[in-house]
């Protein structure tokens, strides 16, 4: 039993929706903490505190739905942490950062204990009719599962927000000039709180994708690093959500790629495949570390910054 | 990039706090956590030296995987009036395992498992150190007068489950999720497909490589990368049940790994070949105690016990457990073993001739494949 080529392409590209659907979530709610002015480096452990407590919930109430607004909740309550420390205390945000990811690890390892072992509900692949039967585009965008298509309603909101709104205005030029949104009314404070914790219910939402749809299961430290590549997805995205789609995609895409051209068995090296994502970064990185190349691609210019009204 | 420190005061708190908290939390979390020494402690029999044993884990023992299995073996040794254990969890390869290694010394243990290769030259060095202290070094190989290795032939029921996988398939393709390009790797996945074709010769088994112990999503996506090329039965090397699930969801089956995996996947889990490490803990301790071990290198199979496979599910038939417990039987009275010729390599060429048996060191240093699995050892 051989699979068709076209079949497997689909297999591909389905699967790089699928595997680029938790750093999507993340990378959504990070663009928005980011263009506030905000870094959080904290999200691996944001992720595994959505992972759990989307979990928890779901696997006690039995409904994965119940989780994954759990799993939102927990994660915008524990970026309040960082929310304090960085906005109202004005700490350094990378400190602040990676303590929320040891403290996630902690914690989420903590409760997670009694989980270990036990098969919660989660979401089941759901084809919509109509629109999954549309060849090859149909089959890779519909036949995917329910919090997929909650992030293929996120992405446009998000995107329209930022760009559209009074709302995204204010974000952005919070994140640009902040004595300057401020001396025109808009409360720095508020905008980065709301944020913050907007970016913590994200990456707990990306947390619950993994624990609730990629696998209904909880174990320690299943979140494998995703955070820290999703850091480096929302400079590929250039702080746009939008972009975060395709990059999110192409991120799961390669690994989509090299798992299923090593399972045909072709012999191309795997290794090259499995880091082009992370050329990609890299080259990324090295360009937007140019002052002039930074501003182009539109890294928020009080990113890292902490604001105090005295200062200006 | 730039730390930028604005508030020098409150980050420092933070910080503290931070480390504080996320200590606590861990060792709340059984990150180290020492069971209080057995009453029955001096009326241990034969008048031996209490065992204080330590261990020191790659991963969390919440895997589900490789370090629950040791960790229930150590909850076995436990029980022993003479004995008292500790472990210490996700200890990062290096430095910091001679660190923790370093603390239970100071600490009175006598007898230490490292339970990851990677802890080898770390088990080395802090060893030449503490002459008193016997060291036990899991799947390594080098040694010292107070340094043993334990591993076992986990090839032995992977070969079994190999059988049982090919007996289950309609497709004749059975797909294998492999970790990292290492011997141990290439020998389990060598003799699960010489097992699946032993019982049926048509039989392709392709292998992706994943490059993690520890990967839950990756591992799904591996296993759905297998499925989608028709395999109809998943085996796994990983320490993650998350290709269990992916088979189940498909209406596949699957074989397990390190310890019964059934609870994740009822409907597709056939069998896992699993490890038994109480069957090592138990004889390590008991020599400790009575004062006769000696370092030497253990590498047990199915007759001793420290694999084994885990109870078959239902859907397996009783002709294919009666095949399979035949060849295992044959196993454990050694008069037949896994790597027996004739075998060829994936190119087709002669590797083992018939009525040879391939020697362990040959076995240990494994880098080929074996004819009929589909896909290349990554380099």
């Amino acid at each position: 039993m051989e699979a068709s080529p076209l079949v497997l392409v689909v297999a591909v590209l389905q699967a790089a929706v699928r595997s680029g659907t938790p750093i999507l979530f993340v990378c959504i709610g990070e663009i928005y903490a980011e263009r506030s002015g905000v870094l959080n480096v904290g999200l691996e452990g944001l992720m595994l505190v959505g992972a759990i407590a989307g979990f928890s919930v779901g696997y006690s109430v039995g409904n994965p739905v119940v989780g994954v607004i759990a799993a939102a909740i927990a994660g915008a309550l524990f970026s309040l942490i960082h929310a304090y420390v960085t906005i109202t205390l004005r700490a350094d945000q990378i400190v602040s950062g990676l303590t929320l990811t040891i403290l996630g690890t902690g914690i989420s390892g903590f409760f997670g204990k009694p989980m270990i072992g036990q098969v919660g509900p989660g979401f089941d692949q759901i084809a919509i009719p109509g629109l999954s039967s549309i060849p090859i585009l149909g089959q890779v965008l519909f036949r995917q599962d329910a919090m997929v298509y909650l992030s293929y309603l996120l992405v446009p909101i998000a995107w329209w927000v930022m760009y559209k709104t009074h709302l995204g205005l204010a974000i952005r030029s919070v994140g640009e000039n902040p004595a300057t949104a401020d001396s025109l009314g808009v409360s720095v404070t508020k905008v980065r709180y709301g944020c913050v914790l907007f970016g913590g219910a994200m990456a707990g939402l990306g947390g619950a994708y993994l624990s609730l749809a990629y696998t209904t299961m909880w174990i320690e430290q299943m979140s494998g690093g995703r955070g820290w590549i999703t850091l480096a997805l929302v400079i590929f995205a250039a702080w746009n959500p939008a972009r975060a789609m395709l990059g999110a995609y192409l991120f799961g895409g390669a690994d989509a790629l090299q798992l299923r051209v090593q399972a045909v068995g072709i012999e191309i090296p795997t290794y090259f495949l499995m880091m082009l994502p992370y050329v990609l970064t890299i080259t990324i990185l090295v360009l937007a570390s140019r002052a002039s190349m930074r501003r182009r691609i539109g890294a928020p210019a009080a990113l890292g910054l902490p604001y105090a009204r005295e200062e200006r | 990039m730039k730390l930028r420190i604005t508030n020098h005061r409150s980050t420092l708190l933070i910080a503290v706090f931070a480390l504080a908290g996320g200590l606590f939390l861990q060792a709340c979390g059984g990150g180290e956590k020492a069971v209080a020494p057995e009453a029955a402690m001096e009326a241990a029999p034969g008048n031996g030296v209490p065992v204080k044993a330590a261990f020191i884990y790659v991963s969390p023992v919440g895997d589900a995987g490789w370090t629950l299995a040791h960790d229930k073996a150590r909850l076995v040794v436990d029980e022993l009036p003479y004995v008292e254990t500790a472990y210490t969890e996700a200890v990062p390869e290096g430095a910091e395992a001679e660190r923790t290694l370093n603390q239970y010394v100071r600490d009175g243990y006598n007898l230490i498992f490292t339970t990851s290769f990677g802890y080898m030259d770390p088990t080395i060095n802090v060893a030449a150190t503490s002459p008193d202290v016997t060291f036990m070094h899991c799947s390594g190989f080098k040694t010292a007068p107070n340094v043993g290795t334990y591993f076992g032939r986990m090839y032995q029921p992977r070969y079994l489950t190999g059988m049982i996988a090919a007996k289950m398939s309609k497709s004749n393709v059975l797909g294998y999720v492999a970790a990292h390009p290492i011997p141990e790797v290439i020998r389990g996945l060598n003799a699960f497909a010489l097992g699946a074709q032993s019982v049926n010769p048509k039989i392709k088994v392709h292998v992706v490589w994943t490059q993690t112990w520890y990967d839950p999503a990756k591992e799904r996506e591996a296993a759905e990368s297998l499925l989608d090329v028709g395999a109809d039965v998943i085996a796994q090397h990983q320490d993650t049940p998350a290709p269990q699930q992916a088979a189940e969801k498909r209406g596949r089956y699957s074989i397990g790994y390190n310890s019964d995996m059934s609870s994740f996947a009822p409907a597709a889990h056939l069998t896992a070949p699993i490890w038994h490490w109480e069957v090592v803990y138990n004889k390590v301790v008991e020599q400790v105690h009575t004062g006769t071990w000696t370092s030497s290198q253990y590498w047990g199979g199915l007759a001793d016990g420290v694999v084994g496979l885990s109870p078959y599910s239902d859907l397996v038939p009783q002709d294919v457990r009666d095949l399979v417990e035949a060849k295992k039987a044959a196993i454990v009275s050694g008069a037949w073993d896994v790597f027996t010729g004739p075998i060829n390599n994936q190119a087709g060429e002669l590797w083992v001739p018939e009525g040879e048996v391939m020697s362990d060191g040959d076995m240990l240093g494994m880098t080929k494949l074996v004819e009929g699995v589909v896909g290349t050892i990554p380099k």
